[in-house]
């Protein structure tokens, strides 16, 4: 009897281990259940580098050029401002705070890490959007560049603790033989300690853009949400997330437009996956 | 010739002010949500329903949504996590098939949250027919914190020295008694604090339940798993964008009720972790 609980027990803990690979089967499936039937409206090429997303029109223009643009140039300003700060704040917790600060450093990151998206974009919108209006006299804040700023910081807590696990697991002896040949701290760091943590370093960046690819509510929240072109990181853009979040509200079910935020949905699982993917390489790249 | 300790304290100031401009902020965040929503707190706020189209009364019903919308995620999530996380600790053997299961999990955490909403509204809401309801959302919501449980709890078993399970063994218990019996009983600090951060996590997001469950008003509390509800993290975001001239002293009180629920569950989390390693006897 107990023989056989066992059994199903073990079996049952077997589903379950496998869980994750059925959800994530499930959600593709599912997004391409729904999303490829925009296909039959428009085809895949118009479809990723059409100039124009008129979803409701008619007949409807589903072109997400200026989606992936407004996508990219919010992620490209974002590098642009989490990389040198996350890095170097890595470096700082892992090699020259002292114990205390550390812990408390730490704690800190993990505070901003646990902040909710929409609190951030409600945040930014009462501070951040005011000033970038005022400094650059601007006829409105809601612009890619807020974005940017708003989602580095959504970035900074993956780079940071990923990076800073990274230097933390470069053997010890690097870092002593460096030492011993006469090296300052920062110098073993520089030319030691930094590149031996690279490939970690590199999966923490691309893990903090994925993050920032997919990040909704704080986008949507004050980048301004205009489908079109952006010319400069000053106008308004809308991202690929935005677009779902704030349309599919509308969209009526079976619609071409359903269809299509669906296929965007199918775009940001491939580009998630594609990230995740690569980073896991790059970090378990040491072990084989 | 350069001097590499003056070399060494510019760089070393550097690292120390980037460190600034990410820590400052954080804390200037934490401290105008306070400051500014701390008198929107009272009783009434808490306990009201929102009136005159949400320019008045309280948050009520958002925060019993968003209890609601987390209970579900849990009941979903948990059991699910913890089996897989049992599997992945005790029973798998490093193979491919465990390589990929891991790399589905770093994949199912990187999905982004929107991804999870599309997949709830397609799945729970058109497919299985259960509508915008607290059962699709909860499973939106389920399904997005099992990374989380999974990671943390397989770390949590993981951690329990292999000698505990040879000896358990060694008297003559079967796998699953051991599991039981001595495993799971020495990983219930981590197992908790994974379940806590799942918490956090699922309360604060937004995007997977925009589709799936949440109501821009409700002037009634939902009565079954059934009925859509009002939701904290969207009732923000509802009252900050949707609704025009709102008092500036509701929405901040309700960041701050967010905020606060939020880290009250990680800082939880953090006590839970410390506690256990102080206390850990091996």
């Amino acid at each position: 009897m107990r023989k056989l609980k066992e059994l199903v027990i073990e079996k049952l803990i077997l589903i379950c281990g496998l869980a994750s690979i059925f959800f994530v089967a499930l959600i593709f499936l599912f997004l391409l259940k729904e999303g490829f039937a925009v296909f039959k409206a428009v085809n895949p090429f118009n479809f990723l580098f059409g100039k124009s997303w008129y979803p409701i029109s008619d007949p409807p223009q589903l072109g997400i050029l200026p989606l992936i643009l407004g996508s990219l140039l919010v992620t490209l300003g974002a590098a642009v401002i989490s990389i040198p700060i996350g890095v170097a704040c890595a470096v700082y917790i892992a090699e020259v705070a002292p114990a205390k600060t550390k812990e408390a450093l730490k704690a800190g990151i993990e505070l901003l890490a646990a902040i909710p998206s929409v609190v951030l974009g409600f945040i930014g919108m009462v501070t951040l959007v005011p000033l970038v209006k005022s400094v650059f006299h601007i006829p409105t804040g809601l612009t890619a560049l807020s974005g940017s700023i708003m989602l580095a910081f959504m970035a900074m807590p993956t780079i940071v603790s990923i990076a800073e696990d990274a230097l933390y697991s470069v053997p010890k002896s690097y870092k002593e033989g460096a030492f011993a040949l006469g090296a300052t701290h920062w110098q073993t760091i520089r030319r030691v300690m930094l590149p031996a943590a690279s490939s970690g370093i590199l999966a923490a960046v691309m893990l903090g853009l994925g993050r920032v690819i997919g990040e909704t509510m704080a986008v949507m929240m004050i980048t301004g949400n205009a489908a079109v072109i952006p010319r400069s990181i000053l106008q308004p853009v809308r991202t690929l997330t935005a677009t779902i979040a704030a349309e599919m509200g509308e969209a009526v079910v079976g619609s071409e437009h359903y269809f299509a935020l669906f296929a965007v949905g199918i775009v940001l699982f491939i580009i998630s996956f594609a990230v995740n993917v690569t980073a896991d390489l790059f970090l378990h790249k040491k072990e084989r | 010739m350069r001097n590499p300790y003056r070399a060494q304290r510019i760089a070393f100031f550097f690292l120390f002010l980037a460190t600034l401009l990410i820590v400052v902020p954080v804390g200037l965040i934490v401290v105008i949500i306070v400051q500014k929503g701390l008198p929107a707190i009272s009783w009434q706020f808490l306990s009201d329903i929102p009136r005159h189209g949400m320019r008045v009364g309280g948050i009520f019903p958002a925060i019993v949504g968003t209890i609601y919308l987390v209970t579900g995620a849990i009941i979903f999530a948990l059991p699910i996590g913890l089996l897989a996380a049992i599997y992945l600790s005790e029973y798998s053997k490093d193979n491919f098939l465990t390589r990929i299961i891991r790399l589905a999990i770093v994949n199912l955490a990187g999905v982004p949250s929107v991804v999870y909403g599309l997949f709830g509204l397609a799945l729970f809401v058109v497919f299985l027919k259960f509508g915008a309801s607290i059962l699709s959302g909860s499973l939106t919501l389920g399904i997005m914190i099992l990374p989380i449980i999974i990671t943390t709890s397989r770390e949590a078993l993981e951690s329990v020295p292999q000698s505990f399970r040879e000896v358990s063994l060694s008297l003559g218990a079967s796998k699953w008694q051991t599991i039981r019996h001595i495993v799971l009983p020495n990983a219930i600090p981590g197992i908790l604090t994974g379940t806590i951060l799942g918490i956090g996590r699922a309360a604060g997001e937004t995007a997977p339940i925009l589709f799936t469950v949440a109501a821009f008003y409700l002037p009634q509390l939902p009565d079954s798993i059934f009925d859509q509800a009002m939701a904290l993290p969207y009732h923000l975001y509802v009252i900050s964008t949707q609704v025009p001239n709102v008092d500036e002293k509701i929405r901040y009180g309700t960041a701050l009720v967010l905020l606060a629920l939020v880290l009250f569950m990680n800082l939880v989390a953090i006590i839970i972790r410390y506690k256990f390693r102080k206390r850990k006897k091996w």
